[in-house]
């Protein structure tokens, strides 16, 4: 399927660490405004490929990128300022981690170095993060504290809060609930469901369950090899185009 | 691999064997607190020995107001006057302007050769200022009275070049390979998580290194600080050969002075055991443990007292 004015564009990309392959000519289309579920077993490519849009990857050592990626049709990897680009983008990994610096001082960490400097502006953006994370209630009385001293749960959403702070194009969540409480995980995919207003977001999961609940359409990657990628209901009905993808989300791997 | 007689052999061992290998245990485990408690010896013990020579005359007569206050230093003269303080004021001195020089450097070059550096320059970089911790201090010394101090004369057009100035380079290029090494040390066991939860949200390098890497490794480099600190106060040879030796209360880096530990390694070849030239000497010694004492708690409380906010 060709999207549209693809917000972001993978052609051809591929990833090596040395001359082990991560990713094999994978090419890819996400719609503005659309939540892209990715999944796929361990060691196939799914959080390479985040990290080639954002390009921390480059800084991994031996690790090498071929192919195109655009965002609104800009190539990523002839833009200048890599700082810019990073603000675009809102970045959650799978294990939270909180700076060493206030609840506070965290969230406020992207905005003032973007350069906003104003503590009226910071506070409101640091409330609105802090609630759209399902976090607020919990951390409204002491946005001093340290935001290593939360609950792995509570930093995990502090790190989501984060992401949401310089006010991103696009949203990428490398297996946010990892480290979270069903009832938290719940919460925060409704918040995901409000945020697709805003944003593009890319769902990265080994819960194949939630890429069902939230993707519009759904990726499966296989050892590094795109399998398919179509509407999340197609990939897991009864006749995915692959039969590989079939087995993967109905459990019979291996 | 289901062989069976592998796992009974992990189950169980014979009895003898058992009651060796408890016995081992035992041995390391006294071993490495002997290694542990020993240096909680030695500290006192040194110190025990040091104080050992000092206390009689510092509980016999030894005016401790004159010590801290005069200038006076004529410990030969036939009417004796054991005033300190311009060895005192040497000491600190030089120190604080050695260590002026050398924390900016020693941090600076740290945060270069972790965060800023790769591959061959970086190693080659580490290797390079480990060899700078390995020249003597004596050698140092002679690099103040050959090198230094005629560049002094012509820089600053002063009659000596020998004095504060000299010494406090010569212990700042002494202290950064510490402070260096130790620094790098701390800011490479911040977790790598930071730095790219930092970048991800747009920092460019130098505003994750100011903002993410030095407040988390702010312990580290203290400590790094701290030995570097240690080492200026402590230092003898090159001091003693390098600020020209003279009993003087400095108002100016050009002025030349005496530290400490330079008067207690001239002088004290030279005094009789259980004189009280010999032990007003052991006094300085004392003074100066008091002194590094006084810096490491110092440290320490600072250490706490940004624990807790």
């Amino acid at each position: 399927m060709v999207v549209k004015h693809a917000k972001i564009a993978f052609r051809d990309l591929r990833v090596r660490y040395g001359d082990k392959t991560a990713l094999e000519d994978v090419s890819l289309e996400v719609a503005p405004n659309e939540i892209l579920g990715i999944i796929g077993p361990a060691g196939s490519g799914k959080t390479s490929l985040l990290r080639v849009l954002n390009r921390t990857l480059e800084q991994t050592a031996g690790a090498k990128v071929t192919g195109d990626v655009r965002i609104d049709g800009e190539d990523v990897y002839r833009m200048r300022d890599v700082s810019r680009l990073r603000r675009r983008i809102g970045m959650v990994a799978p294990l939270p981690v909180g700076l060493p610096m206030s609840i506070y001082d965290n969230v406020a960490f992207a905005p003032r170095m973007a350069g906003v400097t104003d503590r009226k502006r910071l506070e409101v953006i640091v409330e609105r993060c802090l609630r759209q994370a399902a976090l607020w209630d919990e951390v409204e009385q002491r946005l001093g504290d340290l935001g290593t001293k939360l609950s792995g749960g509570q930093q995990q959403r502090l790190t989501i809060a984060r992401a949401l702070s310089h006010s991103p194009e696009i949203l990428c969540l490398d297996e946010f609930s990892i480290a979270i409480d069903p009832v938290t995980t719940m919460r925060i995919e409704e918040v995901l469901k409000e945020l697709r207003k805003h944003m593009t977001i890319l769902l990265v999961t080994n819960l194949v369950q939630q890429a069902r609940r939230l993707a519009d359409r759904t990726a499966f990657l296989l050892l590094g090899e795109l399998v398919e990628v179509g509407p999340t209901e197609e990939v897991f009905g009864r006749t995915p185009r692959d039969r590989r993808t079939f087995e993967y989300v109905h459990g019979h791997f291996g | 691999m289901d062989d069976p007689g592998d796992n009974t052999r992990l189950v169980g061992r014979s009895p003898a064997r058992e009651r060796l290998h408890r016995a081992t245990e035992l041995v390391i485990e006294t071993v490495i607190r002997v290694c542990g408690v020993s240096a909680v010896i030695f500290v006192f013990g040194i110190f025990y020995f040091v104080f050992r020579e000092a206390a009689p005359l510092l509980f016999g007569g030894l005016d401790l107001g004159q010590l801290l206050t005069s200038s006076a230093w004529y410990p030969d003269s036939s009417n004796p006057r054991y005033g300190a303080f311009a060895l005192i004021a040497g000491t600190l001195s030089v120190t604080l302007l050695a260590m002026l020089i050398a924390v900016p450097l020693g941090l600076g070059a740290a945060v270069f050769v972790s965060e800023f550096c790769t591959g061959r320059t970086k190693e080659i970089l580490k290797i390079v200022i480990e060899l700078l911790a390995a020249i003597p201090s004596v050698v140092w010394g002679f690099i103040g009275l050959v090198i230094l101090n005629p560049v002094i004369i012509d820089l600053f057009d002063t009659p000596v070049g020998l004095n504060i100035l000299n010494g406090a380079i010569l212990l700042a290029l002494m202290s950064v390979p510490i402070m260096v090494s130790i620094g790098e040390d701390a800011l490479k066991a911040v977790p790598d998580a930071y730095r790219e939860a930092a970048e991800a949200m747009g920092a460019t390098r130098w505003q994750v290194t100011w903002r993410v890497l030095l407040p988390a490794a702010r312990n580290g480099l203290l400590a790094a600080v701290l030995l570097g600190v240690g080492r200026a106060v402590g230092e003898t040879m090159a001091v003693l050969m390098a600020t020209g030796h003279s009993v003087n209360v400095p108002d100016s880096p050009l002025d030349s002075v005496r530290t400490i530990t330079a008067t207690i390694a001239a002088e004290l070849g030279e005094t009789a055991q259980g004189s009280n030239h010999y032990r007003v000497l052991f006094v300085l010694g004392s003074l100066l443990f008091l002194i590094t004492f006084l810096v490491n708690l110092t440290a320490d409380l600072v250490i706490r007292g940004v624990k807790k906010r």
